[in-house]
């Protein structure tokens, strides 16, 4: 008799077996416990991957600012780079370096007052929340340390923003106790008024925060402005309240398409900037950032010294380890493109948003709130107030054709107002704008079909019943007494508290 | 006539990149340059200045995994242009991240019901999650002062000095005031004893570590927990334990079963832990586990409208890659329970092979512990020609980065050489590392003492030589650095 020989599955054999024919892919996969046993990674890997076929599509994510394409040598970098603790200067000096080069090229494009060979004050970060909160540390530091030695009160600081800030800002404000003004929007005007910020602003303010870029409409707010009347408060009341500029979005735009427009240190009141390297720095998620204006504005109780080749190497992060791959990416970028190829590739942008912009216009059923001058996107509501919630089933309608185009409610006071909003990134080119711009007329379509075929009108009756009419060999009588229609009333979800996607 | 066509300047992709011109201009360092340059020409350049980095795989340095499956490098470069925080448009991303917070969260025992969530987040490192869990923990001591009428503005966290520089970190930006436990020779972690006494009304937490950052050696929670125990019942202060077990929270549960230290531990209300160190995920990824919901104040959770369902989200980072969540699932169904076992073991091995290596050659004491992470710290028994900072330089020419430490107060005498045991570290290069060392003390024993000489016991009082007193100049500034916390190497 043969016996059987029966297989351990931990065999070599095992591992090479087909995937798809082999008993990983019927198991339940451990979803809140350690699994007991190891599988093979090819196992391992098809199952990631199936699931995450999923997801949508990065590239015709239009909700996001983020870069979601790069050129396949800097991909090759980042695979290099991609087991590499950027926290090891020591050991990686080169890629410390790299960052040092970052730091000043970025500090030089927005006017850092630095002489040629002198370092400029900044850092890498892992987004722009890190950035803003690196920033808003200082300030406060700084500010307390100003009303120590004055010998006033220190424990109520409050930081001056519009309505419009990303929700990191208010992330900020809860984590490190600082209230948060904000300046609220009104019809027309999307963006921070700088005359209410400047009346909002008092002694424990410790800094006013202004856009370069609102998330919502894509418009940059006048620092000038803000600037001019911010330095007549201060020459009154001697507070010295300085400013932020949040350019996450458009601090690689400015330079390149709008170079006469005065929002960086070119203005004195202007202490730090920062900005998101993923955005467009054109660099994968995971780098931002921040720039000092000089030394004094960075209080050195923050900073921790690194010993690092003998050298002092100065940090200010809240990350530690992390990944060396975004550095190098972006300083990729900076080498690769040069000013020339960043002013092209925004010139692209801008014209891709124009032609979404008109050819949305064009549809007759759309108000544009976003700006020619700005990010490049393009912001629109449905121009009949009734058909708010339609922007909600546009936003659905569009997710079948696999496009990605958020609604959002706008925030206080225009919480009335629902909005969709496409972000133009260097990857979206013409072609696709066609392509999505006949999808809308696709989907409007679908949606007006349905509207009017729509539900079976809603009506309410009371009736009255009494008795019968004499000889009409009825039982009872009844009469209508009243009649009305029923209205369906789209009301919108609120969601606790305060800012909650804010989509960068 | 032949007209002979003239290259515009823009085809330069006929031209090799080393026969162009742009690997002869300087690269630009502080400004941005005006014109663009080919890609291959940027790849080949930066490519090339990147060859003179240290070599991440002889990087004994560090404890972040440096090495990963191909077929994790897939998925890694797959979702590399995937943003996480747009969990509406990723909404499997999100879920895996939902599915490790669960399964570590059962790894360290949380007292979950059958179907109930974990309560946690995936960070970008274990300074995030750390920063994360002090501000729980502050603002939940906030919130009871404030209900008691007492005055809450003088917060105290207490560590031992061994900690690693991110507490300092969270200490100086939260503005709260650090206690810390010094070290003393022979105990390099924190007493649980002195660590107990120094608590008052206002600590808000005592942070324990598993795996401390320069031995390895895991601190004793549950004598830490039970001797809290009977201090919070005298005095009703109810102060909580953090572990920060960066290290040793992917190996304990693997290695030491037995050993409690999470959880089941009733003071413990949060742990954090780096997917990048043992969870074996390149450098990029950390966890936070609280608990439960009670440990977590309601008002620093941000709730995100994901899928028209609540998604609370609590973390200081905003954008950032997917990679490195998918990496960590990845390696947590692929791996399971034994998968993480046979590595840890392994480690372990191998880190004997080390020591036993470098017991050896007579030459050194062994400074760390063999129950605690895979590491061996090592120090000279004669330090009076050479030290151990030469060591370490000398060891950079054969391609091993091996770092030098001064340990905290109040044992700054004690100079350790700390070699880190990651999964790639196999035998062989155990070995091969030991025989590097030989030849290191070979060569260093040949060369004169760099050190200054110990004086003279004679009367005269001599003038010190110009090189005598430049030595004792440089000797003194090294020490002042190295004092402050200097590359809290985690």
């Amino acid at each position: 008799m043969v016996l059987t020989h029966v297989h351990d599955l931990d065999d070599a054999a095992a591992a090479s077996a087909v995937v798809f024919a082999s008993r990983y892919v019927q198991d339940p996969l451990p979803r809140y416990e350690l699994g007991e046993k190891s599988i093979s990674k090819e196992a391992a890997y098809q199952i990631i991957h199936d699931e995450l076929l999923l997801d949508s599509s990065p590239r015709l994510n239009l909700a996001s600012f983020v870069t979601t394409w790069m050129e396949p040598e800097c991909d090759k970098l980042i695979l290099e780079g991609i087991n590499k603790n950027y926290a090891d200067m020591d050991e990686y000096p080169v890629t410390t370096e790299l960052q040092n080069r970052c730091v000043n090229i970025i500090a030089r494009l927005f006017h850092a007052p630095v002489d040629a060979s002198e370092k400029a004050v900044g850092v890498g970060t892992v987004g722009s929340s890190e950035a803003i909160m690196l920033a808003g540390l200082a300030f406060k530091r700084r500010w307390q340390n100003r009303r120590k030695a004055a010998g006033k009160p220190c424990d109520r600081p409050n930081i001056v923003t519009g309505a419009n800030v990303q929700v990191c800002w208010e992330k900020f404000a809860r984590y490190f106790e600082v209230e948060l003004k904000e300046v609220k929007l009104r019809e027309g005007c999307y963006v921070m008024d700088p005359d209410e910020a400047v009346r909002m602003v008092d002694e424990n303010t410790i800094c006013v925060a202004a856009i370069l870029g609102s998330t919502l409409t894509g418009e940059f707010e006048d620092v000038k402005r803000l600037n001019d009347l911010l330095a007549a408060k201060n020459k009154r009341t001697g507070w010295d309240t300085p400013i932020h500029v949040d350019a996450a979005s458009g601090g690689f735009i400015a330079p390149f398409l709008y170079p006469e427009l005065e929002w960086d240190f070119r203005l004195p009141l202007v202490k730090s900037i920062n900005v998101s390297g993923h955005k467009y720095g054109l660099v994968y998620a995971g780098v931002g950032w921040v720039i000092w204006r000089n030394k004094e504005e960075l209080p050195e109780d923050l900073i921790f010294h690194i010993n690092y080749l003998g050298a002092d190497q100065p940090t200010f992060t809240l990350n530690f380890s992390k990944g060396s791959s975004q550095i190098i990416a972006q300083y990729y970028q900076l080498l690769r493109l040069g000013f020339e190829g960043y002013r092209n590739v925004m010139e692209n942008c801008m014209e891709s948003a124009q032609t979404l912009r008109e050819g949305l216009e064009r549809m007759g059923r759309f108000t544009i709130i976003s700006k020619e001058q700005g990010v490049p996107l393009v912001a629109f509501t449905f121009k009949s107030k009734d058909e708010t919630s339609l922007a909600f089933k546009l936003s659905s309608e569009l997710r079948r054709f696999g496009w990605i185009v958020p609604a959002y409610t706008m925030p206080a006071d225009l919480e009335h107002m629902a909005v969709l909003r496409v972000v133009v990134r260097e990857d979206f080119g013409r072609p696709l704008a066609e392509r999505f711009l006949s999808h809308v007329r696709m989907a409007l379509e679908e949606l007006d079909h349905l509207a009017k075929g729509g539900p079976v009108p809603r009506m309410r009756v009371t009736i009255e019943l009494g008795p019968p009419a004499r000889g009409s060999g009825e039982e009872a009588s009844a009469r209508v007494v009243k009649r009305e229609a029923v209205v369906p009333v789209h009301r919108s979800v609120s969601l606790a508290g305060g800012k909650t996607k804010g989509v960068c | 006539m032949v007209l002979s066509k003239a290259v515009s300047e823009s085809d330069m992709s006929v031209h090799s990149t080393f026969a162009s011109r742009y690997v002869r201009s300087s690269l630009p360092r502080y400004r941005m340059p005006e014109n663009s340059i080919p890609k291959e020409a940027a790849y080949q350049i930066i490519n090339d200045e990147l060859m003179l980095d240290g070599n991440p795989r002889l990087n004994l340095a560090s404890f972040v995994t440096t090495w990963m499956e191909p077929e994790c490098d897939k998925l890694i470069m797959a979702a590399i242009n995937k943003n996480y925080v747009d969990m509406d448009e990723y909404p499997v991303t999100t879920e895996l991240q939902n599915r490790c917070v669960n399964m570590i969260a059962h790894l360290f025992n949380a007292p979950l019901g059958e179907s109930e969530t974990a309560v946690g987040v995936g960070t970008v490192g274990s300074s995030e999650a750390i920063m994360l869990a002090g501000l729980a923990f502050k603002r939940r001591w906030q919130n009871k002062r404030r209900a008691e009428g007492k005055p809450f503005d003088k917060p105290n966290i207490v560590t031992g000095a061994n900690v690693q520089v991110c507490w300092e970190k969270f200490a100086r930006y939260f503005e709260v005031e650090l206690r810390e436990v010094k070290l003393r020779d022979g105990y390099y972690v924190m007493d649980p004893e002195k660590a107990v006494e120094v608590v008052d009304e206002n600590t808000i937490c005592v942070a324990a570590i598993l795996g401390s950052t320069l031995n390895g050696e895991f601190e004793d929670v549950k004598l830490l927990n039970d001797l809290l125990e009977v201090k919070n019942r005298e005095t009703g202060w109810g102060t909580p334990i953090h572990v920060d077990a960066a290290s040793g929270g992917f190996i304990a549960p693997f290695l030491y079963p037995e050993l409690e230290w999470d959880f089941r531990l009733p003071w413990v209300k949060s742990i954090n832990v780096s997917g990048h160190k043992y969870g074996l995920v390149y450098a990029g990824i950390g966890w936070c586990i609280w608990r439960n919901k009670e440990d977590l104040p309601e008002e620093l959770i941000f709730h995100i409208n994901y899928l028209g369902a609540d998604q609370p989200t609590f973390t200081l980072n905003f954008s950032k890659g997917s990679s490195q969540v998918i990496a960590q699932y990845y390696q947590l169904i692929r791996h399971g329970f034994e998968g993480y076992r046979n590595i840890m073991e392994n480690c372990h091995e191998n880190a004997m092979v080390l020591k036993e290596g470098l017991e050896k050659t007579g030459r050194f004491n062994i400074v760390s512990k063999d129950e605690g992470v895979p590491l061996v710290a090592f120090s000279l028994k004669d330090r009076s020609r050479h030290d151990e900072f030469e060591i370490s330089d000398m060891l950079r020419r054969f391609g091993w980065i091996v770092p030098a430490y001064t340990m905290p107060p109040d044992a700054q005498h004690v100079t350790v050489l700390r070699v880190v045991i990651r999964e790639e570290f196999s035998r062989t290069l155990a070995e091969r590392l030991v025989l590097d060392i030989e030849k290191v003390m070979y060569q260093l024993d040949a060369l004169p003492s760099r050190l200054p000489p110990p004086p003279p016991p004679a009367q005269l009082v001599r003038k010190k030589s110009e090189l005598e007193t430049q030595r004792s100049v440089t000797e003194a500034w090294k020490k002042f650095v190295l004092a402050k916390k200097t590359n809290g190497v985690c």
